[in-house]
Parts: C-alpha cells; sequence; structure tokens
C-alpha cells in the first residue's frame, strides 16, 4: 500500500495477566471470546483486525458498544499496547516505536477527539487547545496563535479565555475539534466525537466537519456505533463485532452487499435513495433497443425514481460516453429501494 | 499449671522487648533522631521568631489580610475577630506559639505526605503497604508514642511538631492518592494523546484536578494538627496547650478555658482560610486569586490610575 496513511496488520488486543499465552493458544486453536475468557481469564478486545486508511479519506469504524472499536482506534497511537500485529502511521511503524517519538507523533501527527469531550476544566480554552504545543515548549505567543486560528476555524473566536464549563455540549465538542486540529497533523481520530450531543447538534457537526474536511483533507479515523452517522460521513466503512471486524466497504457496498446476517441486521432500516446508484441495479441490455427515457451512470436511486413517477417505461442507462451500459425496469428500482 | 487458665502467664514479652529494643536505639543510635530534629528546628524557630516577635498589630493585620485574600471580605472579618478575641483574652504570644507548630507540622505533613499520596495513587502496591502504617498512625493512642518520642527527641516544641506530624500525616497522604485516583480517565487519556509525558500529565492536569481533593486532605491534617495540641503540651511543648494543661494541673477553671477558647478560635481561622484554599477556580467564578481580595483591590486601583 504505497497512500496508506494509517495501516493495521493483524492486529490483536487480549487484556489480562496472561495474554501472551492466550494469544499463543489463540492463534494455535481458534478459540472464541468465551473460551479465552474461561481458559485464561482475560478479555479479547481485538481480534486480528486488518484495515488500512488512504490519504485523505474518512474511514468510519462502526460496531456496537463493547465491539472493540474504541480499544482499536487506541492502537493507532498506542494509547493501548497492541498483543500482538503492526501498526503503520504516515510511514512511521508504531508498534515498535520508543517512548520519545511515540510523544512526538501523539502531538505533532495525530490529533484526537473523545466522546465525552475531556476537556480540561481548569484551564482556559486557549490552554485547552494549546496543550500539544504546550508539551513540546512551544512558546506562548505561537501557542496562543494556533489556539486563536484553531478556535477560529471552529467559529470560537471570542471564548479564547473562557473556561470549558461556560460553553454549551456542542461548543465543548467544537473545543475538542479545535484542540485535535491545533498542532495541523495530518491525521484525526474521533471517538464517536458526536454521540453525547443532542440529535439536531450532532447534524450541524456532522455537516461542520464534512465541510472542514473537504477543505482540510485530513485522514480521519471515525468511530460510531451509528450507521447512518458512518454512512454520512465515511468514504470507507469498517463493521466490527465482538473485536472482529467483520466486513470493509464503501457505503453502497456495506447497505447493498451486507456480508452476513450480523451486517444485514444493521442495514435493515437504512435508507437507500441516496446510497444505490444506477449501475448498481441495472440489468445487462441483453440486445433490447435503447430507449429515449435514460439517466446516466452514478444517478442515485432517489433520481431513478423520479423518471418513473411520470411513466412506468424501462430506463436506459448512459455513461459518460453516451453509450448504453444497460437498463432499469421499475421493478428493480423499487426493490432496491426496499433492500 | 491450670490449662483453663492458660493466659494468665505472660507468654510474649512484647513490653519487656519494647523496652530493650528501644534502650539500644537510643543508646546507639540517638544522633540519627538528633538529625531528624535539625529540618524541623530550622522551620519551626524561624516561624515562631517571626509570629512571636512581630508586633501583634502586624500580625493581626497580616492575618486579616491572608483570610480576606483566601475566601474574601467575610472571611477576613471572621478571622480578624477571631483573633482579636484572643488578644484580648490575653493568650496571644501563646496562641503565635502554636500557631508556629501547626503551621511546620503542615509544611512537613505536605512537602511528605503529597509525594506520598502520588506514588501511592500510582502504584497498587505501595498503597496497600502503606496502608496499615497509616492506619496505625491514626489509631495508635499518641501518649503510647509520647514516651519513645522523648527519649529520641528530647522534650520540647521540636518534639511537639514530630508528634503531632506522626498523628496528622495520615489524612493528607490519603487524600492526594483518592484525589488524583479520582482524576477522569478520559482527562489523563487526553493529556497521553496529546504527546505528554507521565510527568507533564502529573502537573499540569492531574494534580491540578485533584487539587480540591488534597487541600481537603491538608486542611484535615491541620485540624489534626490542632487537636494535638493539648496532648504535646505533656512534652512541655508551650502554647495554647499548656495553659489548658496548666489550667487543669491546678484545678484553675479560668486559665483552662482562656487556653480552650484560644484553641478553638485558632481554630475557625486556621480551619475557615485553609478550606478556601482548596476551592476550585469554578466556584470562584474563574478569576485568578490576583484578582480578588485585597490584591485584586490595590490591583484594579493601580491599573485605573
Amino acid at each position: 500500500m504505497s497512500n496508506a496513511q494509517i495501516e493495521c496488520r493483524d492486529l490483536w488486543k487480549i487484556y489480562g495477566a496472561n495474554s501472551q499465552k492466550a494469544m499463543e493458544a489463540v492463534l494455535k486453536d481458534n478459540l472464541t471470546k468465551e473460551e479465552v475468557r474461561d481458559q485464561f481469564d482475560c478479555v479479547l478486545g481485538v481480534r486480528n483486525a486488518s484495515f488500512s486508511v488512504k490519504e485523505g479519506e474518512i474511514f468510519c469504524i462502526m460496531g456496537l458498544s463493547g465491539s472493540g472499536k474504541s480499544t482499536l482506534v487506541r492502537h493507532v497511537n498506542r494509547l493501548i499496547e497492541p498483543t500482538s500485529g503492526q501498526i503503520h502511521v504516515a510511514g512511521q511503524r508504531v508498534d515498535t516505536m520508543a517512548e520519545p517519538e511515540l510523544r512526538l507523533l501523539r502531538a505533532e501527527t495525530i490529533g484526537m477527539v473523545f466522546q465525552h469531550m475531556a476537556l480540561w476544566p481548569h484551564r482556559t480554552l486557549g490552554e485547552n487547545v494549546g496543550f500539544g504545543l504546550e508539551v513540546r515548549d512551544v512558546p506562548y505567543e505561537a501557542r496562543r496563535e494556533a489556539a486563536i486560528k484553531a478556535l477560529e476555524a471552529m467559529d470560537l473566536s471570542g471564548w479564547i479565555d473562557h473556561y470549558p464549563d461556560q460553553l454549551s455540549g456542542g461548543m465543548q465538542q467544537r473545543v475538542g475539534l479545535a484542540r485535535a486540529l491545533a498542532a495541523d497533523p495530518e491525521i484525526l481520530l474521533m471517538d464517536e466525537p458526536f454521540s453525547a450531543l443532542d440529535p439536531l447538534i450532532r447534524r450541524q457537526l456532522q455537516d461542520q466537519f464534512l465541510e472542514l474536511s473537504a477543505k482540510l483533507k485530513k485522514t480521519t479515523l471515525f468511530i460510531t456505533h451509528d450507521l447512518d452517522e458512518a454512512i454520512r460521513m465515511g468514504d470507507h466503512i469498517a463493521i466490527m463485532n465482538d473485536g472482529e471486524i467483520v466486513q470493509i466497504g464503501t457505503p453502497e457496498e456495506i447497505v447493498t452487499n451486507p456480508k452476513d446476517d450480523y451486517v444485514a441486521e444493521f442495514v435493515k432500516g437504512i435508507s437507500r435513495v441516496s446510497l444505490v446508484h444506477a449501475e448498481t441495479i441495472m440489468e445487462p441490455l441483453e440486445g433490447r433497443a435503447a430507449t429515449n427515457k435514460t439517466i446516466q451512470t452514478g444517478a442515485e436511486l432517489s433520481a431513478i425514481i423520479d423518471c418513473f413517477l411520470d411513466d412506468q417505461e424501462p430506463l436506459t442507462v448512459v455513461d459518460p460516453d453516451g453509450n448504453s451500459v444497460g437498463h432499469i425496469t421499475i421493478k428493480a428500482a423499487l426493490t432496491a429501494l426496499r433492500g | 499449671m491450670d490449662l483453663w487458665d492458660i493466659f494468665d502467664k505472660e507468654w510474649v514479652p512484647v513490653g519487656a522487648w519494647v523496652e530493650q529494643f528501644l534502650n539500644w536505639v537510643v543508646s546507639n543510635f540517638r544522633f540519627i533522631f538528633q538529625a531528624i530534629k535539625v529540618p524541623f528546628d530550622f522551620v519551626l524557630s524561624g516561624l515562631e521568631d517571626t509570629l512571636t516577635g512581630a508586633p501583634d498589630l502586624v500580625m493581626l493585620a497580616v492575618i486579616t489580610l491572608v483570610a480576606w485574600q483566601a475566601g474574601g471580605r467575610r472571611l477576613g472579618l471572621i478571622s480578624a475577630s477571631c483573633m482579636l478575641a484572643i488578644g484580648l483574652m490575653g493568650a496571644w504570644e501563646e496562641s503565635m506559639t502554636t500557631l508556629s507548630i501547626v503551621l511546620t507540622c503542615v509544611v512537613f505533613c505536605s512537602i511528605i505526605g503529597i509525594p506520598l499520596g502520588v506514588v501511592a495513587a500510582k502504584r497498587d502496591r505501595f498503597w496497600y503497604v502503606l496502608q496499615p502504617f497509616l492506619d496505625l498512625m491514626q489509631t495508635i493512642p499518641s501518649f503510647v508514642y509520647l514516651v519513645p518520642i522523648v527519649m529520641l527527641f528530647s522534650i520540647g516544641n521540636v518534639s511537639g511538631v514530630i508528634v503531632t506530624f506522626i498523628y496528622a500525616l495520615p489524612p493528607v497522604v490519603r487524600l492526594t492518592n483518592l484525589g488524583i485516583r479520582q482524576v477522569r480517565p478520559d482527562m489523563v487519556e487526553a493529556a497521553r494523546a496529546f504527546g505528554a509525558s507521565k510527568r507533564q500529565t502529573l502537573y499540569k492536569v492531574e494534580l491540578p484536578l485533584a487539587m480540591p481533593t488534597i487541600m481537603a486532605g491538608v486542611n484535615q491534617t491541620i485540624m489534626m494538627a490542632l487537636s494535638m495540641v493539648v496532648v504535646s503540651s505533656m512534652i512541655s511543648v508551650t502554647g495554647l496547650g499548656q495553659m489548658v494543661l496548666r489550667g487543669i494541673g491546678r484545678l484553675d477553671m479560668g486559665l483552662a478555658t482562656v487556653g480552650g477558647l484560644g484553641i478553638v478560635f485558632l481554630a475557625v481561622v486556621i480551619d475557615r482560610v485553609s478550606q478556601s484554599f482548596g476551592i476550585s477556580a469554578r466556584d470562584r467564578g474563574h478569576k485568578k486569586w490576583y484578582e480578588t481580595g485585597p490584591i485584586g483591590f490595590l490591583r484594579s486601583k493601580i491599573l485605573k490610575n
């Protein structure tokens, strides 16, 4: 992988005093989570996870609580030590890195946002945002300047000398984001950043973050327990269950082609109108004559349904060069909508 | 011997052992204990000379201003009236001696207790070892170690500080340990995630967040030190405690009452002042310490001109 910014290979995390022995046994006999717990008194946190995140993309990790997604993401900046496996971040090998380099990596290359904000209540917003620079002994003026810039980007300019508890929840999480961006890192780790907020504020922050992300092009690892959010935010989604990555794919792949019952269960309630595209549901032409009613490849299901509102004649799908590549009947469109 | 009354005989002569051990320590290692006395002596005599040597009214003003700075105008007024009452009762000199003993004790309890508490919070095993010692220090009747202390350190105010130190150390260790352990884990994790070293995390995040709890421990330590005042006067420590002891000895109720009231007033002042040091910035309305109290008052006057 040439342009992978984050890459984890065969990552395992087993908690407990006997983790090394448990690791060997798991590799040999392929034990389940329960067997590891009963035989070694260890908890299997992450099971053989491999994934890579390309530069500039948003990679969502989705799973229910206890599925190991927070554990997995903490391996990237090694807040949690892996039991086995390799971690590469921005061209550096993280799992074998020495403490000073690791601290530098955390301060300069990786910014992190936490579920419950984790802003320090005894520090002003300026001091919170400038912390990553402060621990590297950056002088006060430079820290202040970076903090002003980062807070400005989050529409919090006037608040620099206030304290976190004087802000609302949504504003606090914007401070969290500003803190992660202050050192201008290449990578953002976001651990359920919007889960603790109410739906309207969450939506606003998602939009604000997407806008910012399109501008800054930070490689982002985004944790969420909400598939809707994962689909909105992610270029790719990894679905986790019981410490294992079940499926990795684009939102469309996940929704249209769930790998197993677990993923299918998640996907059930998801609206497909903006996820499914013409080329996914079209059938081959097979000698049929192209109709006048055409639609471009890449058109969303919502646009296809619009075409069937007036009459129910099949649609012909054309690629950007004008060639007919397939056709869609109303039956196919409705089936795709139902899922 | 009758088997039913087996415990009539002393099987394990603990008392004799302790006495022998103590005599051996005194005759061979007394110089070590005399050396331990040096730093206590240094701080105590410095404080005592300052507090008793300064003119009474100057001290009254200083205490009032410190109280005002620490806890606002109301606390300044309360402290001024308490100290005034002590002065008017004729117990000023003694109260200054007691104050200097208590302050010395607090200084050493903090210097030793807070680091102990921090280490205990970081290492469970150390905490398990430390706990029984803290229990012992708190529960063993102070009369028991009064005699060995006198044998090792001789009598006087410095020995009084050491006796008080033993009794008053546990709360600050316990509450520092508790305070550090109670810091929200995601606060610590966030500090690490932004590249802070262990030391930076401790000084920039854990200690400030644990400060209200640590200050509650210091406050408890002060209160326990004050409660030792009368007991320690038995090894000829001067001050308010001695007034009480002498009053009891001579059945002079007046003298004992004056000493007792003095301790009460002094306790009120020290308790309130030390408590208000522990109030978090949030509850003070996010004002810096130099923006409030007499210093804030002066500062605003100067900045206006």
